[in-house]
């Protein structure tokens, strides 16, 4: 069977059982559609927890980010499971005492507001937006680089899909199609991962293979590696602060990303489902247990990867490149611009002693047209030997296109390690439903933040438990298709929004969660406050470097770590106004210890 | 964390003395469980990390498998000591609760998690 065949049979299978299971898990009340009846089991929920968390990001994206990277790359691997333990330990299991159904939920009664219940609800949408948007874009991607199928055909199957079982069972539906979820994507990632670990090291576990050395020359793979690089002018794949990251930056990124994953209220959400605190610290560990096995596989298949793409793309000539990068050049992926001798050369940043010249790029942003120009004007000047036309390799350098792109790490590995049609297949499947399990999720969050808390909690009080499960339906059924478009039209930024994403959970809702249940004496006002800045300062700071060109005047933090110091703003702000303002009434003062009491 | 020893100002709990306890215990473990998280995550991780390199573990430089897999190792273990604490923590509570409100049994259960 053909590759496509492999695809349609994976995809339609999975697709068939995630309905199944929307159908076998439909609810009728609002208890069941926003916390699955709080009757999930602890590790179940663990499971949908992994699912919901990694993302098509963390599936396709994550291990292109190592490989690239090398041991930068270690501050999104430290910061998105890091921020679990904060998670555990500060917020999980009193939360699920409090009891209710989202987060602006529990700031807006903790803080007695409406108004900080509804600076929450905006944080928590925009949020929600900004991933699900690229979560759509993902399930597009994989459809029409594995099943040949329009962008737009494949965002709408995704949303049909999404729509029926997140409407049809709101939580439950969505927590028990997760689970299943789970399954589909840590098999396609583990399984490619251990056939390139035996292949390469003679080692079935690609924890140990990675640092295990390659058959038949006695060198380990991260020597060889690092060796290599030196070599072809990158930076050592091992050695720390090389980058575009000083240590400062690592540290930041890895807390900003740490703080953020405590603050993402559709993880929160997630502790809200089980039976009781005991089961919600469950959770959490079987949650980062099984998200565990996809994050330390990750940096073995990157490490792998890079040497596979060097190996079989350095210095080959036109015949002798292997079959994926024929099939992964027409996607824009990897694109190689010779410079007449027929030879690809592919190398890092090269100083001006050396003579030899990266000759591999990727298409990034430009059109199809744009690169067929350069493409034609870097064929004139190599044939007149630089009289008329342009050096396509410096024009694609000087627009940041080097090297190929990171996504084709996971998406091509099986290919590079020739692996049976069938295990290629299966990444399609896997990339899937790592995309439509966080999209779900994130749909819950927007439905429930839109539902519950405006509409039920602010607006009508009084709405029948029948209207406000309609209410919930009918939002999120909106949501999905607003994420569609989102999908289908992409908004530019999306790529870089990602890190508002973090930023903005790590500024606003971790410190406001944090000192609503560890401190009684913080009250509403300071707390408002103490977000508005923590918010403000990151918007503007993400805002003003990315689209403003503004330096990172702030020790020179990046953007992408800039959340830290929101967040200790946040902080700073709210306790020291605190000692100025009213203590939270004595309602608020038994709430907190009734969520610190066990049980 | 802050003023973990004062009483709630409105209805009080059950036994306000042993839930006290427990509230103290709970912050100890947690305080000395994130010590370790950032020690190994932020510390041996990132701060370190270039001089740990200089290290090796198996065939990893030692900075970089804190950074790439030691740190997510200790992360899962950190949560199920947390987990198994803190459940049997609450567990012996709830028995407090249960059979009498003796301050004694709040003394078991400070011993039992040192």
């Amino acid at each position: 069977m053909s590759i496509k065949a492999w695809t349609f049979l994976f995809v339609g299978a999975s697709f068939t059982l995630y309905l199944l299971i929307a159908w076998m898990s439909r609810v009728r009340d609002t208890k069941g559609f926003y916390v699955a009846g709080q009757g999930v089991p602890a590790a179940a929920n663990g499971m949908a927890t992994a699912a919901d968390w990694m993302s098509a990001a963390s599936f396709i994206g994550m291990a292109g980010l190592i490989s690239t990277m090398g041991y930068a790359g270690g501050a999104y691997l430290m910061g998105w499971t890091g921020g679990f333990v904060l998670l555990a330990l500060l917020i999980a299991p009193y939360l699920r005492k409090f009891g209710h159904y989202t987060v602006p939920d529990f700031v807006g009664d903790r803080f007695e507001s409406n108004s900080a219940r509804i600076i929450a609800v905006v944080c928590a949408i925009f949020i929600s937006f900004t991933y699900v948007a690229g979560q759509m874009r993902g399930v597009g991607i994989v459809f029409s680089r594995f099943l040949e199928v329009d962008v737009k055909v494949g965002v709408l199957i995704g949303m049909t899909i999404v729509f029926i079982y997140a409407t049809l069972g709101g939580m439950k539906g969505i927590t028990w199609t997760q689970v299943a979820q789970y399954w589909v994507l840590i098999s396609a990632f583990l399984i490619p991962a251990i056939a390139i670990s035996f292949k390469l090291t003679g080692i079935p576990v690609p924890q140990v293979g990675m640092g295990g050395e390659l058959v038949e020359t006695g060198v380990t793979l991260l020597d060889r590696l690092d060796q290599i690089h030196d070599d072809l002018g990158f930076d050592r794949y091992t050695e720390a602060f090389t980058g575009k990251w000083d240590k400062l930056n690592v540290f930041c990124v890895a807390l900003s990303l740490m703080v953020g994953t405590a603050g993402l209220p559709h993880v929160i959400v997630r502790f809200y489902t089980v039976k009781n605190v005991r089961a919600a610290r469950k959770s959490a560990f079987w949650a980062l247990f099984f998200i565990s096995i996809l994050y330390l596989t990750a940096p073995a298949t990157a490490a792998f990867a890079r040497y596979y793409m060097i190996q079989s793309l350095h210095e080959k000539s036109e015949e002798e490149l292997p079959s994926w990068f024929r099939s992964w050049e027409p996607t824009g992926l990897i694109v190689w611009l010779d410079d007449g001798d027929g030879r690809l050369e592919y190398y890092g940043a090269i100083d001006a002693t050396k003579s030899a010249e990266n000759e591999v790029f990727r298409t990034g942003k430009l059109t199809g047209e744009e690169l067929e120009g350069i493409r034609r004007d870097h064929r004139d000047w190599v044939s007149t030997g630089g009289a008329s036309g342009k050096d396509g390799r410096r024009v694609m350098t000087e627009r940041n296109l080097s090297g190929p792109d990171k996504d084709i790490i996971v998406l091509a590995t099986p290919e590079m390690a020739e692996l049976a049609s069938w295990i290629i297949a299966l990444v399609a499947a896997g990339g899937l439903a790592a995309a439509l399990s966080t999209a779900s999720g994130l749909l819950l969050v927007i439905s429930s933040s839109v539902a519950h808390d405006v509409v039920y909690r602010v607006i009508d009080p009084k709405a029948s438990e029948r209207k406000r499960l309609f209410v919930g339906r009918l939002v999120i059924g909106f949501a999905v298709v607003i994420a569609g478009i989102f999908g289908i039209y992409p908004p530019g930024f999306v790529s870089q929004v990602v890190a508002f994403a973090f930023g903005l959970a790590a500024s606003s809702f971790f410190p406001a969660i944090v000192m609503g249940i560890f401190s009684r004496r913080v009250g509403t006002l300071p707390v408002m406050l103490g977000m508005l800045a923590g918010i403000g300062f990151t918007a503007a700071y993400i805002i003003g470097s990315v689209y403003g060109g503004m330096p990172s005047w702030c020790f020179g933090i990046g953007p992408q770590g800039i959340g830290v110091v929101g967040m200790v703003l946040n902080f700073t702000v709210t306790l020291s106004l605190t000692p100025f303002f009213p203590a939270p009434s004595s309602r608020v003062q038994s709430l907190i210890e009734r969520i610190r009491q066990p049980g | 964390m802050a003023e973990p020893l004062q009483p709630g100002i409105g209805e009080k709990p059950v036994n306000s003395e042993v839930m006290r306890r427990h509230w103290r215990t709970n912050v100890c473990i947690m305080t000395v469980l994130l010590l370790v998280w950032a020690f190994v995550g932020l510390g041996c991780g990132i701060l370190f990390a270039d001089t740990l390199n200089k290290f090796r573990l198996f065939g990893f430089p030692l900075g970089f498998w804190f950074a790439q897999q030691g740190s997510i190792v200790v992360f899962v273990l950190l949560i199920l000591v947390y987990a198994i604490l803190l459940n049997r923590l609450d567990r012996k509570f709830l028995g407090s609760q249960d059979s009498s409100q003796d301050a004694d049994t709040g003394e078991t259960s400070k011993d039992d998690r040192a």
